[in-house]
């Protein structure tokens, strides 16, 4: 089924888009860049070595006002003990305990409002749920008004730092208003490449004149959604829809660092008590062993042929010059090391279980202080 | 001489007297984007005329390249399996990825010429 392009949205930066020569294509019911003429390899491989502009425009953000603890009702994180300045990734459960959708929350310093920022494809149901299990305490005010953009890369700081001067103060993890270009902005030190970066959220208005000038530093090449694919799969960073959905719990999914200390201890979230024993089968990392990518759906098999799983995510990851994936398998056959056969066109092709990330993470985390 | 025809799946095949060399366009070579992966037909092996033949993968996707006519595989572009780049690079030269000999050139003669073919990627 082809949707019509006509139903499809566009972000503010759809014109630059098309400018650049993106290669445009319906995602999330977005018409957005899948590459640039530069193409997917070199997109990711600049964005590892220099630094890359992504539009995420098409991102879900909202702000919520009222008593935002009540947030923990929906999501095992900890909302209530997260401190200004800080943003935090957190997973929206269903009432049995499985995922709706993974996303952001920010406390901005002095602000009482929670920023969130949810996936594209699921903002209208993740929206429409947390207004209603809120109701009562809590009012949701969406921004569809407002852009996203990530620069991501080693340089990223360097580069933003001439337009946000002093901004390379914010370390992993943090969030602050500041202005880029003289434009007010939600900046927080995070993004979905393993490297070091920034989330910018603008003023719809105000996104392809800061766009045009962040392209226009010699380090920054614009990125589309293949690179940034590539880009988080060697992250070992899920994708919503693929790795978790609404068949998964946050212990299969193998993101229990998710949950608040304070929340595992009290077991007050749906789905607790199943979250909290252990697993039958596990998200992982693999690594097949030949040239050969591995495709989301494909079968993993134990060395007896008998199937033990399933590949969600899949491809060829760049910066490694292999093959990468992830996926499911029952938990005896979890650990890393472990041999496995995946079958590709009908052919076993041997792989093993890895750790992830597949490419280590950079971000720029604050300097470890001397408690004493 | 060798006469070079298309397929609407946007294989060419080059006949140079009884033996054919095939590939994948420039046209699709450009939609793939980055090859990183062939897999290529074992010499001896039948295939018959749009039939799966072989596999080219991108970043993006994997992809069948069908046999544009009928025949057998005579040899493979190894090279590919190391470069796969030179499918992007050089994709109706350098880039092959077979060769056969056809069990019926009467099938070649059916497919389109250059300029049929360049008239059919006007119409996608």
């Amino acid at each position: 089924m082809t949707i019509a392009s006509d139903i499809l949205r566009q972000t503010p930066l759809h014109a630059l888009h098309l400018e650049l020569g993106g290669k445009m294509v319906p995602f999330a019911g977005y018409e957005m860049p899948v590459q640039y003429p530069a193409g997917i390899l070199k997109e990711h491989l600049h964005t590892r070595d220099s630094c890359g502009l992504f539009d995420v425009s098409h991102m879900g953000q909202a702000f919520l006002a009222g008593d935002t603890s009540a947030l923990e009702r929906i999501t095992p994180a900890d909302v209530a003990g997260l401190k200004e300045g800080m943003q935090r990734y957190g997973l929206l459960l269903t009432q049995a305990g499985t995922i709706k959708d993974d996303f952001m929350f920010s406390r901005l310093a002095g602000e009482a409002d929670l920023y969130l920022v949810v996936n594209a494809g699921t903002k209208e149901g993740d929206f429409a749920y947390i207004a209603e299990k809120l109701a009562d305490v809590a009012a949701l005010t969406q921004r569809p008004d407002r852009a996203l953009l990530a620069l991501q890369g080693p340089l990223a700081e360097e580069v933003l730092e001439r337009h946000s001067p002093g901004i390379s103060e914010l370390t992993f993890m943090k969030v602050t208003r500041a202005r880029v270009a003289g434009a007010p902005a939600i900046i927080s030190r995070t993004g979905y490449t393993g490297e070091d970066g920034f989330e910018i959220s603008l003023e719809g208005g105000d996104a392809e004149r800061v766009a045009r000038l962040l392209l226009n530093e010699s380090e920054v090449l614009p990125i589309g959604l293949g690179a940034r694919d590539s880009l988080r799969l060697e992250a070992g960073l899920c994708l919503y829809g693929h790795d978790i959905d609404e068949s998964r719990d946050p212990a299969q999914a193998n993101l229990m660092w998710s949950i608040g200390k304070r929340r595992r201890e009290a077991g007050d979230f749906p789905g607790a008590a199943t979250v909290l024993g252990a697993p039958a089968i596990l998200r992982v990392g693999i690594r097949p062993e030949g040239r050969a990518p591995a495709r989301e759906g494909t079968e993993i098999t134990d060395k007896a042929g008998r199937v033990i799983g399933k590949i969600t995510s899949g491809g060829f990851g760049p910066s490694l010059n292999a093959p990468v994936a992830m996926g499911y398998v029952e938990s005896g056959f979890a650990a890393d090391g472990m041999a496995v056969d995946l079958l590709v066109r009908g052919k076993a092709m041997p792989a093993v279980i890895a750790p992830m990330p597949f490419v280590p993470h950079h971000y720029r985390r604050p300097a470890k202080t001397n408690p004493k | 001489m060798s006469e070079v025809r298309y397929t609407d799946q946007h294989e060419w095949i080059r006949l140079d007297g009884d033996e054919a060399t095939i590939g994948i366009t420039k046209h699709a070579a450009e939609a793939l984007g980055d090859v990183v992966f062939v897999e290529l037909p074992a010499g001896g092996k039948t295939v018959s005329a749009g039939g799966e033949a072989a596999v080219v993968e991108s970043v993006k996707a994997a992809s069948d390249v069908y046999a544009p006519a009928s025949g057998t595989v005579t040899a493979a572009n190894s090279a590919l399996e190391k470069e796969p780049s030179k499918v992007n690079e050089d994709p109706e030269g350098a880039g092959w990825f077979f060769k056969m000999k056809l069990s019926d050139k009467s099938e070649f003669a059916k497919l389109m010429d250059a300029a049929a073919y360049a008239k059919y990627l006007e119409t996608l």
